[in-house]
């Protein structure tokens, strides 16, 4: 079966064998060089294991960016307390679909850049924090898991090189809110998915109550390359601040939406109208969100620019879970949000005020602006409530339930005021 | 509590441009208090773990992110703005984001009228009227439990109450429930309150800032605080001993509510009792007047069907007023006091001093209790004088006299904090000491191995690392056997031993025989199990015991209590912190009442009667020739009224009737008595065999200090007046003494108590200003500057030698063993909401409310068996009586056993139980006799 999304133009690191089930068995992956990198790490101490990771210039790919080699490297070098890798698998962000067909494909790929990481920041056990939703995929990795047992991947002293490391897959409960890193830990722990007060960070203070470091799947799958390759041979793509290829996941209204590995240096505008092949026959696009729900939406005269960290950062909005969602005209503006929002209100997990009441309210003014009886000071009280909700609580999803609120009102006031002043809607049906 | 680590690096920031050196650890919002500076928060209480979720205290600290300042830890160099137009605003958009969905009747501003939000809101000038954003949908109140209301929709989900409950109470009930806008509050698995495991600690609703947990009224309506006296004082049920402050309605002339105040006792903890239970001193069955046995009533008998034995008129639990009174006549004081005192004049000069006696009771304060054992010594001229403290730990008395020559505990419960393993054994202590419970629980989650040794799995058993569910009356095999490991694996404190014991060969040939797997027999335990516990003991580097009435209240209860003390010497756990031996005191005053002096051997502080010196002591002081002979305990007082070698008696608020074991004895007994005085503050069983009795003062009604499990002495203050002539205790008791010939006259409680403290060195220098607010431990030798002496016998003891005494002692079964017909164990006890012989908590509108009913606990496996149906009857029959209740399957309780508590008249206990008695400390057998169980049809 070939993967039905493939465009010369990629560059297919990552999702090289997507669609060979052949590379799924752990006997095909290792045709394929699987845990040759493995074995080259454990040949290498954790502090260089480390170095190169930094060098690569790796950045998480599970939202934040933040540099993978640096968080690593705040881990206690001491080993005098237990700690812990756990992998992010739970891929709740609206419009992501990535790490899903990483883990489908290649799970050996991820288990591979676990058991990596996990060696180089000395923990003893990792977990595969996944969705419970994706129960197909549970029993890939299941099944995967079992076999680098089998084969002295996974336990003790694994390859003969002394290290240990015991490996759990374990499925969450269908909370979006589980995604974020330490309610991910709480939910590990058997509680509920609440984020937790930061700092202590988790490599000071994970799960358990121990130093733990959370890596997104797609950051840990690209960890054996770099291991097996180098970090200037990763950074033959993408730039100084972004180097490596990514994943993005395109939905929306596309001609050919899909999974497409691109390095970071490549055009956001050619990856939507070149690679998925801009917006259905006879419609025009009004804008593209580029990283997950949680980011500022684009005009279509925003998308001239790089899909690095920098380059839609400086565009106006984030690479975030590189989850791109194409909107065109037949879009209402005002029901989009709304449709967004509500999915905050729904999973935010209610501890922060601002967020539990904030979503809350977004949800019901939106709701009275697309029914048409919204009021042209509702639009202030929007910004007012938004801005006031963001950046005053524990984790960012009180942020990104404002995000679409204000930076949709700052680019599409007019479909707004449609609403309110003449209870109509712009979008062409 | 909160456990911060203790450092001694210093850090310095600048909040608000002034700088300020702080420790490290301290979260800005302390730091900010330090210069003066009140950061705005709902979500924060100093007593509680910071969680930093309501975001109103948010800061700027330069970060991308505004931080909670109740939650974030200064760091070094750190700069912080705590008022900004930009923080200004977020805490207002946060009030009015909160306000627009608020209950639109605020439950306590209408209380207590000290809402949070709503201060907030005035504070910000905010109208809720003015508010733009949509009002909410409207979230449901839930009335269910008997002592808190819940209004959910004025929940701000602040989580206050859920800390409160899990890591103050550590009961575990509330947690959150849904997402989002959809949060909520709820009760183990999201039932109504009332439905929950909740123990109506009421913790939650004193920690809710809001509307949404409130107490509900008991029989004022709740008023602002602010328009009520408040009283400081303790609590009068149980010897933890808790801190109070009561919210008085002078008008009203009654307590309104309860909080918790700060003590190091209980650190403004309470339980059910304390917090709901204080309506009692207004029930309408108080007495108010004397009164005196009409001629036509004799001879005397019980009056009550209850008391009778018979099928109740009316059901209920409490006495039928219109059964007893008509046996008496309404008199004044006058008549009453001199009929008393003339009577026991009589009785005196006919029959001898030693054909009188008292009981006094450990709920009276320490000034009543001098006073009273001073009257019968004094002027009654005979040592028979005794209370309760011989129904509950007389035994542990015995053997801590015996052994390391003082019989109050060697250190306070809230050390557990600092003990490595913890101890507790023979004690439901959730129930029966509940605050003291929470340190102890509180240990346990914080890092001390809890060892809970039991012949029921209670509430302390789920918070212990290790639970001995022994068979009952076994505990010497146990403490042997896991004495006999220690030795045999060297882990005992050699230098310790050397340095402070005494007797150790003989103990250690006696253990020698009680291998694991001999005591393995015995009690029930796994011999590997047994050695596993005896090495967490042994290797512990500090070591605390506590212990209950399990343990004391067995004809072999000083035995057990020489075990334990053994166990403690052996490995040299006592006079460090977390070490000791800690045997958990009953009522409020069991402690202070001995420490007066209310016990037959020995005059007040443990001075003892044989002794000619002491006896000197206080001939000198009260100025009139003492009994030389040590008087009778309870039960041979009892005893000697049946046989009739005991003829007059005065009782000051105890109640035998229910309390003493074999109640168809005490009885016959009662009735027996030529003349019976009883002073209480309701007409208890006991007092339906009076010829006369006096009406006196609750503990909300007088001043007086209470000593507390710890040896806290602490001043419980009068709080409201008493109801029509009911006068103080030790009124009555100079009346008696006086008008028998003995001059008694003192201004106030104070000064009985500078008397009692001038003749008890252990009370040396206290006074009613230095107790105050909190109370001190006794020995206090500086009190102008020390709490007390906390730790006692870190070198040495008060015996002959200095030295601890082992004393050795073998297994030996229970009095009265099952047999074919009476094939259970009988073991009695109390529960949570009831208390004593439930005279008060059965008049207390909460108490009664959560826990009407007598019911016995049995296995389930067992009453099914029995075909008994769930919360169905069953009748228990001893070789001295007969009740009928109904029965609770309860997994806790190990099969072939029955457990009935104590409090309820209508199915007392005590008619089944067995008066035999430990010979040294004699105590009765209450926690073991052979029953016979029966399915019956209902309540008799
Ligand atoms: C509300 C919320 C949801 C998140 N969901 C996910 C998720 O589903 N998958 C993921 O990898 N990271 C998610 N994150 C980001 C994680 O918190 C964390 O940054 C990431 O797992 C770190 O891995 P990385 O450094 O490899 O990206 C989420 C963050 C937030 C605030
Ligand atoms: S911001 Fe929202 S989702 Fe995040 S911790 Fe606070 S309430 Fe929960
Ligand atoms: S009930 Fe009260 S204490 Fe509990 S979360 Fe709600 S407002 Fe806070
Ligand atoms: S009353 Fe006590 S036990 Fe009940 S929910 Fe509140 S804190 Fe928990
Ligand atoms: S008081 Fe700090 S967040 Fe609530």
């Amino acid at each position: 079966m070939a993967y039905p999304y493939e465009h010369p133009r990629e560059e297919r690191m990552l999702s090289r064998y997507f669609g060979e089930v052949d590379a799924i068995g752990i006997d095909g992956w290792i045709e394929r060089g699987g845990y040759t990198a493995l074995e080259k790490a454990l040949g290498t101490a954790q502090d260089d294991v480390i170095q190169v990771v930094k060098d690569s210039g790796l950045r998480g790919r599970g939202g934040a960016g933040f540099p993978a080699g640096l968080k690593w490297s705040f881990m206690p070098k001491d080993g005098k307390a237990p700690s812990y890798v756990a992998c992010n698998a739970d891929e709740s962000e609206p419009g992501t679909f990535k790490d899903r067909e990483l883990m489908r494909w290649t799970p050996h790929q991820v288990i591979e850049g676990i058991i990596i990481a996990s060696y180089a920041v000395r923990a003893q056990h990792a977990y595969i924090y996944i969705r419970g939703e994706f129960v197909d995929i549970v029993r890939v990795l299941n099944g995967a898991v079992v076999e680098a047992y089998e084969r002295g991947y996974l336990g003790m002293n694994i390859l003969g090189s002394g290290y240990d490391l015991d490996l759990t897959v374990h499925t969450g409960a269908g909370a979006y809110i589980a995604g974020e890193e330490t309610g991910l830990l709480n939910s590990l722990e058997g509680r509920r998915a609440e984020p937790r007060v930061k700092p202590p960070f988790p490599a000071q203070k994970g799960a358990f109550g121990m130093p733990t470091t959370v890596n997104n799947v797609e950051t840990l799958a690209s960890v054996p390359h770099i291991v097996l390759n180098g970090a200037d041979w990763y950074r033959q793509w993408g730039t100084e601040k972004s180097p490596g290829t990514k994943l993005f996941s395109c939905c929306g209204h596309l001609q050919r939406p899909g999974n497409y590995e691109v390095p970071l240096d490549f055009s956001l505008k050619e990856l939507v109208y070149d690679l998925c092949g801009g917006p259905p026959e006879g419609r025009e696009l009004l804008g593209v969100i580029p990283g997950g729900s949680s980011v500022p939406i684009l005009t279509v005269d925003e998308l001239d620019c790089e899909v690095s960290y920098e380059g839609i950062e400086a565009a106006g909005s984030f690479l975030g879970s590189g989850g791109l969602i194409a909107m065109d005209d037949s879009t209402c503006m005002v029901r989009a949000v709304r449709r967004m929002v509500e999915f905050y209100a729904h999973e935010s997990c209610g501890q922060c005020t601002p967020c539990r009441e904030g979503t809350s309210w977004l949800t019901k003014i939106l709701r009275r602006i697309e029914r048409g009886d919204g009021r042209e000071e509702d639009i202030p009280l929007l910004l007012d409530v938004g801005s006031n909700m963001a950046g005053s609580t524990i984790c960012p999803l009180s942020d990104s339930a404002a995000v679409p609120v204000v930076s949709s009102i700052q680019k599409f006031e007019d479909e707004y005021m449609a609403h309110i002043r003449d209870g109509s809607c712009t979008a062409k049906r | 509590m909160i456990k911060r680590a203790k450092t001694t690096q210093t850090i310095t920031l600048t909040i608000d441009g002034r700088e300020v050196t702080v420790p490290a650890g301290t979260t800005i919002w302390d730091a900010a208090k330090e210069l003066g500076i009140e950061i705005p928060g709902l979500c924060h209480d100093p007593r509680l773990r910071p969680v930093g979720v309501c975001r109103m205290c948010v800061v700027d600290v330069g970060e991308r992110v505004l931080a909670a300042a109740c939650v974030r830890e200064v760091a070094d160099g750190m700069t912080v703005q705590t008022n900004s137009e930009k923080l200004e605003r977020c805490r207002r958009t946060l009030t009015e984001l909160l306000l627009s969905d608020y209950a639109t009747e605020s439950l306590r501003e209408q209380k207590t009228g000290d809402d949070a939000l709503l201060a907030l809101a005035r504070d910000y000038g905010i109208e809720r009227s003015a508010i733009e954003l949509p009002a909410g949908d409207g979230r449901p109140q839930d009335l269910s439990s008997p002592v808190i209301d819940v209004d959910h929709a004025a929940c701000i989900l602040c989580d206050r109450c859920i800390r409160a409950c899990d890591e103050v109470q550590h009961n575990n009930v509330i947690g959150r429930t849904g997402k989002g806008y959809g949060s909520r509050v709820s009760f183990d698995f999201n039932v109504p309150m009332g439905d929950s495991t909740c123990v109506a600690c009421g913790e939650c609703a004193a920690v809710c800032p809001t509307g949404a947990l409130t107490d509900k009224r008991l029989i004022v309506p709740i008023q602002p605080r602010n328009e009520l006296d408040s009283v400081q004082s303790v609590c009068p049920y149980c010897g933890v001993g808790c801190a109070i402050t009561y919210h008085v309605d002078r008008d009203a002339n009654a307590v309104v509510f309860a909080e918790g105040r700060e003590s190091p006792a209980s650190d403004s903890r309470l339980c059910v009792k304390g917090r709901y239970g204080f309506d009692y001193a207004k029930h309408p069955q108080r007495l108010t007047v004397p009164l005196i046995r009409r001629d036509d009533s004799y001879p005397k008998g019980p009056l009550s069907s209850a008391v009778k034995g018979e099928r109740r008129k009316k059901p209920g639990g409490l006495v039928d007023y219109d059964e007893v009174m008509p046996a008496f006549r309404e008199a004044t004081w006058e008549e009453a006091l001199d009929l008393a005192a003339n009577r026991l004049k009589e009785i005196k000069e006919k029959d001898g001093p030693s054909a009188l006696a008292g009981f006094g009771s450990a709920k009276c304060s320490n000034e009543e209790a001098y006073l009273f054992q001073k009257l019968v010594r004094a002027v009654f001229g005979t040592n028979n004088v005794d209370h309760c403290t011989r129904l509950c730990h007389a035994s542990s008395v015995a053997a801590l006299l015996e052994t390391i020559g003082s019989g109050a505990v060697t250190n306070v419960f809230a050390d557990v904090h600092n003990a490595d393993v913890a101890v507790v054994t023979g004690s439901n202590t959730t129930e029966n000491h509940p605050v003291a419970a929470t340190f102890i629980k509180d240990a346990a989650a914080d890092g001390t191995t809890l060892i809970v040794i039991d012949s029921r799995e209670t509430g302390i058993a789920r918070h212990a690392h290790h639970f001995l569910h022994i068979k009952a009356g076994s505990d010497v095999a146990l403490y042997n056997a896991m004495m006999h490991v220690l030795i045999e694996e060297d882990l005992v404190d050699h230098d310790y031993m050397r340095d402070f014991t005494e007797g150790f060969d003989g103990l250690r040939e006696l253990v020698k025989k009680y291998t694991p797997e001999m005591a393995q027999e015995i009690c029930g335990i796994p011999a590997d199990r047994i050695r596993e516990v005896a090495r967490v003991f042994g290797r512990a580097g500090s070591a605390l015991v506590f212990w209950g009435m399990g343990i004391s209240q067995h004809t072999t209860g000083t035995d057990n209590a020489r075990c334990l003390i053994s166990l403690v010497l052996l490995t040299g756990n006592v006079g460090r912190p977390g070490t000791g031996l800690h045997p958990l005191r009953g009522q409020n005053n069991v402690q202070g009442a001995s420490d007066a002096g209310l016990i037959p051997m020995v005059y007040p502080d443990y001075q003892k009667v044989a002794s000619p010196e002491s006896q000197k002591k206080f001939e000198e002081a009260w100025g009139v020739s003492l009994d030389p002979n040590p008087g009778l305990t309870v039960v041979e007082i009892i005893n000697g009224a049946l046989v009739g070698s005991i003829k007059g008696m005065y009782m000051m608020g105890e109640n035998p009737f229910l309390s003493d074991p074999n109640g168809n004895k005490v009885r016959k007994a009662l009735a027996n008595l030529e003349f019976l005085c009883v002073q209480d503050i309701f007409l208890t069983e006991t007092a339906e065999f009076a010829d006369v009795i006096l009406p006196a003062t609750s503990f909300f009604e007088k001043y007086g200090t209470y000593t507390n499990s710890d040896r806290r002495v602490q001043v419980g203050q009068k709080a409201i007046e008493p109801p029509g002539q009911a006068r103080f205790d030790w009124e009555l008791v100079c009346e008696i003494a006086t008008r028998m010939g003995y001059s008694m006259s003192y201004k106030s409680a104070e000064e009985i108590f500078a008397e009692f403290t001038s003749l008890a060195p252990s009370y040396s220098g206290l006074d009613y200003e230095n107790l105050k607010p909190a109370g001190k431990l006794w020995p206090c030798p500086d009190p102008a500057t020390s709490d007390g002496v906390q730790l006692l016998f870190g070198d040495g003891f008060p015996t002959e030698s200095g030295r601890g005494k082992f004393v050795p002692v073998d297994y030996q079964p229970a009095a009265e063993l099952p047999d074919d017909e009476y094939p259970f164990i009988l073991n009695t006890g109390r529960i949570l909401e009831h208390w004593h012989t439930g005279t008060m908590t059965r008049r207390s509108k909460a108490l009664d409310a959560i826990e009407p009913e007598a019911a016995c606990q049995m296995n389930p496996d067992d009453l099914t068996e029995l075909g008994v149906d769930p919360d169905g009857y069953v009748k228990l029959s001893t070789r001295r009586g007969t009740i009928t209740l109904r029965a609770r399957g309860t997994p806790g309780v190990a099969r072939g056993n029955v457990f009935v508590p104590f409090h309820f008249r209508e199915a007392s206990a005590n008619i089944l139980t067995n008066d035999v008695l430990d010979p040294f400390g004699k105590i009765p057998e209450f926690k073991f006799c052979a029953v016979k169980v029966e399915k019956a049809g209902s309540a008799a």
